[in-house]
């Protein structure tokens, strides 16, 4: 199998959606010549030619409201927001717009749109530049949130974005885009809706999305070093949010912790908790702990950013504290 | 610099058949209006409407000039949009009334009329919201070479929101085949221009992003049919969007029910007389008072077996609420 790196795994699965399908198209701040502010799109353009390949004034509105323009027409455009601290600017269009018009036209109209976004902590940018607003999203019915965390998982599930309905928006976090993994000869789509166990374990589920997946799987090691056995799921897709192997996980293990890089406080990780608690009520041995930032804006100084954000230590602590109430 | 067109009246461009053809509409529209605020309150209508009575030559003239392949967006003062768009009337008061044939199947209500089969693609109640899609739409068809405009309506209110100057601006950049309809009736809700504007003419917002643009009467169904043809001629050969500064007046309130305690009643009442278009067409074919009431007594008959109809629909299962969440 071969092996791409994340940043190369999205490339990819961009890349072969516009060469089998003349209405797959992508446009964005800095895509074009510059590739992404990430590089994600590099060479793109030499392959597409301007007209696919899309430079955006710096209009966040616009650019989701031409997306859903031309996806009501039947195309498949992938627009790229450059930090997800930027969808703020456009949630108007996703949230009132993207999310509401099948519903609002009785069926008449599909908008088949991929709002590509990327962020995440680790490299010291601020308060305005590294925010996880993936919980925001699924408050929103007629949107699809997607975070995968693998190169594997990052091509098929945003090749399924494409090819999805319904406006999707697919969340990529920075300091994965190095990351390296094999993947299939050939892209194989992967549905929405179903987790993948990225660890078996026997004693504590750790729920984990983005970037605290890596660090859920460190976690899980120096735990077995310990004696306590760790399974590690990734749900990939947040809407639809595959419950049924939520559950099961923790049905077997009893033992349940979240772990997502935004805010704790009302992060996905409730709503994680609200679906275990109510389908695993009777099986549960301790209370269900949440990993996630400390509830403050991101500050600078590196010293700073790395105490409020979530690192593989304190998914072990939260293991820990689980398994100490047995 | 982007050229400002000043149009004069266009005496001439339509037949006089075709005028009464546009007479009778813009008769349609007002009496299906006039319907719905009585209905409204009566109490038979939920939510929550807006009519456009003082703006029925801007719907009748604009669509008069396009394709029949062309689309729109409207915004919340969408019925006479709707209906020169060719939506049937019973669709529409059906959706008013939260039947399943009406033309959102239940689902819109006013504020959200859709008929994407007549090229309706959606009354939008965010003000300014649907420009950017109207781009994005005229975009599909750059790319697939179709020969279609996208049309965006909007009032002087949505000018000052952002959503306006990315959409207008991206328009330009990319010379999309769309229209931009300003129905610049002088009001934003209860506000008036002195109060949310630093100036009077608009189509400056347009030339600013390098967009031609055309001054238009809009209580003059021929001018603004004119202006529409030749922005749609000019959008559609490749050389960019236009923007189409059309003067109306809202003779009424924002909303059904809205006492107007902003507005000088002297002033609404002198409008009403001089400013009505469908009055002032009345005048210029001269009709006489048996033809008037023969049009009329037609129209009146069809928004009648509008609201028959409508009483007669189907009431949606409530849990057919979720029908239509997702694709």
């Amino acid at each position: 199998m071969p092996e791409l790196t994340y940043r190369e795994a999205v490339r990819d699965a961009l890349s072969r959606a516009m060469r089998e399908d003349d209405d797959v198209f992508i446009m964005g701040e800095d895509i074009a010549e510059m590739g992404g502010s990430m590089g994600v799109t590099q060479g793109m353009l030499d392959e597409f030619g301007a007209e696919r390949v899309r430079n955006t004034p710096i209009s966040e509105m616009a650019i989701v409201g031409t997306g859903i323009g031309a996806a009501m027409q039947g195309m498949r455009p992938v627009v790229e927001i450059m930090y997800q601290d930027f969808l703020t600017l456009s949630m108007e269009q996703l949230v009132n717009q993207a999310a509401k018009h099948r519903t609002m036209s009785g069926g008449q109209l599909k908008v088949p749109l991929t709002i590509r976004t990327q962020g995440g902590a680790g490299w010291s940018p601020g308060a305005q530049h590294a925010q996880q607003f993936e919980s925001w999203f699924v408050h929103v019915p007629g949107l699809k949130v997607v975070f995968p965390s693998t190169p594997e998982d990052v091509r098929g599930l945003l090749w399924s974005a494409i090819y999805d309905d319904n406006p999707v928006v697919f969340f990529e976090h920075r300091l994965l885009y190095p990351l390296k993994g094999e993947v299939p000869d050939e892209l194989e789509p992967i549905p929405f809706g179903k987790a993948r166990i990225m660890r078996e374990g026997a004693d504590v589920t750790v729920i984990a999305i983005g970037r605290m997946v890596p660090e859920a799987l460190q976690a899980a090691e120096e735990a077995e070093a310990l004696g306590i056995s760790v399974e590690v799921l990734d749900p990939r897709t947040l809407l639809p949010l595959d419950e049924e192997a939520i559950i099961a996980s923790v049905q077997k293990t009893n033992r349940c912790v979240t772990a997502h890089e935004a805010v704790t406080r009302g992060g996905f990780g409730a709503e994680l908790t609200a679906v275990v608690q109510h389908g695993a009520f009777d099986h549960l041995d301790a209370p269900i702990e949440r990993v996630g930032a400390k509830f403050g804006p991101l500050a600078f100084a590196p010293a700073m950013e790395q105490w409020a954000v979530p690192h593989a230590a304190d998914v072990l602590e939260a293991v820990k504290r689980t398994v100490a109430r047995a | 610099m982007a050229k400002v067109e000043k149009k004069a009246r266009s005496e001439g461009a339509l037949s006089d058949e075709r005028l009464r053809e546009l007479f009778r509409e813009m008769l349609l529209i007002r009496r299906f209006e006039e319907k719905v605020e009585e209905r409204f309150r009566a109490g038979e209508l939920p939510g929550f409407l807006h009519v456009a009575i003082g703006q029925e030559a801007v719907a009748s003239g604009v669509m008069a000039g396009l394709e029949p392949d062309d689309t729109i967006m409207s915004t919340h003062r969408a019925h006479g949009h709707t209906l020169a768009k060719g939506t049937h009337p019973n669709a529409i008061m059906a959706e008013l009334y939260g039947k399943t044939e009406g033309c959102s199947g239940g689902f819109g209500g006013s504020m959200h009329l859709y008929d994407v089969a007549n090229g309706m693609l959606g009354a939008n109640a965010v003000v300014g919201a649907g420009l950017p899609q109207v781009t994005g739409t005229a975009l599909a068809y750059q790319f697939r070479k179709e020969d279609k405009v996208a049309v965006a309506f909007f009032g002087d209110g949505a000018t000052n929101t952002g959503v306006f100057h990315e959409a207008l601006n991206l328009a330009q950049l990319w010379k999309v085949p769309a229209l931009f309809v300003l129905e610049m009736n002088g009001w934003a809700e209860s506000t008036p221009m002195s109060q949310h504007l630093p100036i009077t003419d608009l189509s400056q917002r347009a030339v600013a992003f390098g967009m031609h643009s055309i001054d238009v009467d809009g209580q003059d169904v021929e001018a603004v049919f004119t202006a529409t043809k030749e922005a749609r001629e000019y959008a559609a050969s490749g050389k960019g969007p236009v923007f189409l500064n059309v003067r109306t007046y809202r003779l009424v309130g924002h909303y059904i029910g809205d006492p107007q305690v902003y507005r000088d009643k002297d002033e609404l009442n002198e409008l009403r007389e001089t400013k009505d278009p469908i009055e002032l067409l009345r005048a210029r074919l001269e009709l006489s008072d048996d033809e008037f009431e023969q049009l009329d007594t037609e129209v009146t008959a069809i928004v009648e077996e509008s609201v028959a109809f409508a009483k007669a629909g189907t009431d949606p299962a409530p849990e057919d609420a979720l029908k239509w969440v997702y694709a």
